[in-house]
C-alpha cells in the first residue's frame, strides 16, 4: 500500500519535503491552513496569534497541565489564497533553529487536492537533529487525549 | 582517511550510493564493484571502507576472495530513521481531512 503522506529527506541535504494528497477540494485544504479554530483542532495546539498576511506574525503553543509543552513562532512572508503559505518556523526552547517553510496547495480534481511543504534549515545537521527527535511522544499524547475523551463516553 | 561511523554521511555521497545499490542485487568483490566504477580502485575501496565501517555492507571471506553485500538490517534502520516524523504528519493529516470533510457536509 502506498503511504498516503511522504517525507523526503535526502542525506547530507539541509531541507525536506512533505507530501500529501488529500480528499478534499484545495480551498478546504487552505481553509484548514488558514483558520485558526481549524489548524487548533488538527495540530492539537492553542493558535495564540495568526495574522494571515504578509508580514503578518503566528504563535502557536500547547500545554499539559498547565505547562508549556510545544511552543512555536515565526512570520509570515506569503500568504495567498488557495495556493502558497511562506513562511518561518522556530520551535521555542528547542536547538535547531529557524526554518524557511514554502507550502504550495494544488488542486488535483475538483475534490482532490495536494499540499507540498518544503522546509529548509540552516543546515544538514540540525535537520537531523529535529528529524531524531521522539515524536512518538507526541502521537501518544495525542492517543492518550483520545483515550480520555472515550473513557468519558462510557 | 577519517572513516565516519555516521551512516547518513555514508549515503551523503553519490558513488557510495551506487555501490549500495549495485550489492543489493548481489554479493561482489571490491574488484567487481571497482569494475563498475571510473574511479580509482583505491577510492572505491575507501568508500567500501566506510560503509562497512558504519555496518551498511558486510563481508564474508569465501576461500581467497572478500564478498560485500548489503546489511538489509541496518538499511532499515536508515529508513525508520525519518518514519516516527513521517507518522506524526500523517496523523495531523488525516485529522485535517476527517474535521474538512464534515466541514463540508456542515
Amino acid at each position: 500500500m502506498e503511504l498516503k503522506t511522504k517525507v523526503n529527506a535526502e542525506a547530507g541535504k539541509h531541507d525536506l519535503v512533505i507530501t500529501r494528497e488529500f480528499d478534499l477540494p484545495v480551498e478546504l485544504l487552505f481553509k484548514a491552513h488558514s483558520e485558526p479554530e481549524i489548524i487548533e483542532q488538527w495540530m492539537g495546539t492553542k493558535v495564540l496569534k495568526f495574522e494571515n498576511k504578509k508580514h503578518g506574525g503566528w504563535q502557536y503553543e500547547t500545554t499539559d497541565n498547565g505547562k508549556v509543552v510545544f511552543s512555536a513562532n515565526g512570520v509570515f512572508h506569503d500568504f495567498i489564497e488557495n495556493e502558497k503559505i511562506t513562511r518561518t518556523f522556530e520551535m521555542a526552547n528547542a536547538p535547531f533553529g529557524v526554518q524557511l517553510e514554502f507550502a504550495k496547495f494544488e488542486k488535483l480534481t475538483d475534490t482532490t487536492s495536494k499540499i507540498t511543504i518544503h522546509s529548509i534549515f540552516e543546515s544538514g545537521a540540525l535537520r537531523d537533529e529535529l528529524l531524531k527527535m521522539p515524536f512518538a511522544q507526541g502521537i501518544n499524547y495525542a492517543h492518550n487525549r483520545l483515550q480520555d475523551i472515550v473513557a468519558r463516553l462510557k | 582517511m577519517n572513516l565516519r561511523r555516521d551512516v547518513f554521511q555514508a549515503i551523503a555521497d553519490p558513488t557510495r550510493r551506487a555501490i549500495l545499490l549495485l550489492v543489493a542485487s548481489q554479493s561482489l568483490t571490491a574488484g567487481a564493484i571497482a569494475a563498475n566504477f571510473d574511479t580509482a580502485r583505491p577510492t572505491v575501496s575507501k568508500h567500501l571502507a566506510i560503509l562497512t565501517e558504519c555496518e551498511l555492507l558486510k563481508q564474508q571471506q569465501t576461500g581467497r576472495e572478500v564478498y560485500y553485500h548489503l546489511n538489509a538490517k541496518k538499511m532499515k534502520e536508515v529508513a525508520d530513521f525519518i518514519e516516527p516524523f513521517r507518522q506524526m504528519w500523517d496523523d495531523r493529516f488525516n485529522k485535517l481531512e476527517e474535521i474538512m470533510k464534515n466541514y463540508k457536509t456542515k
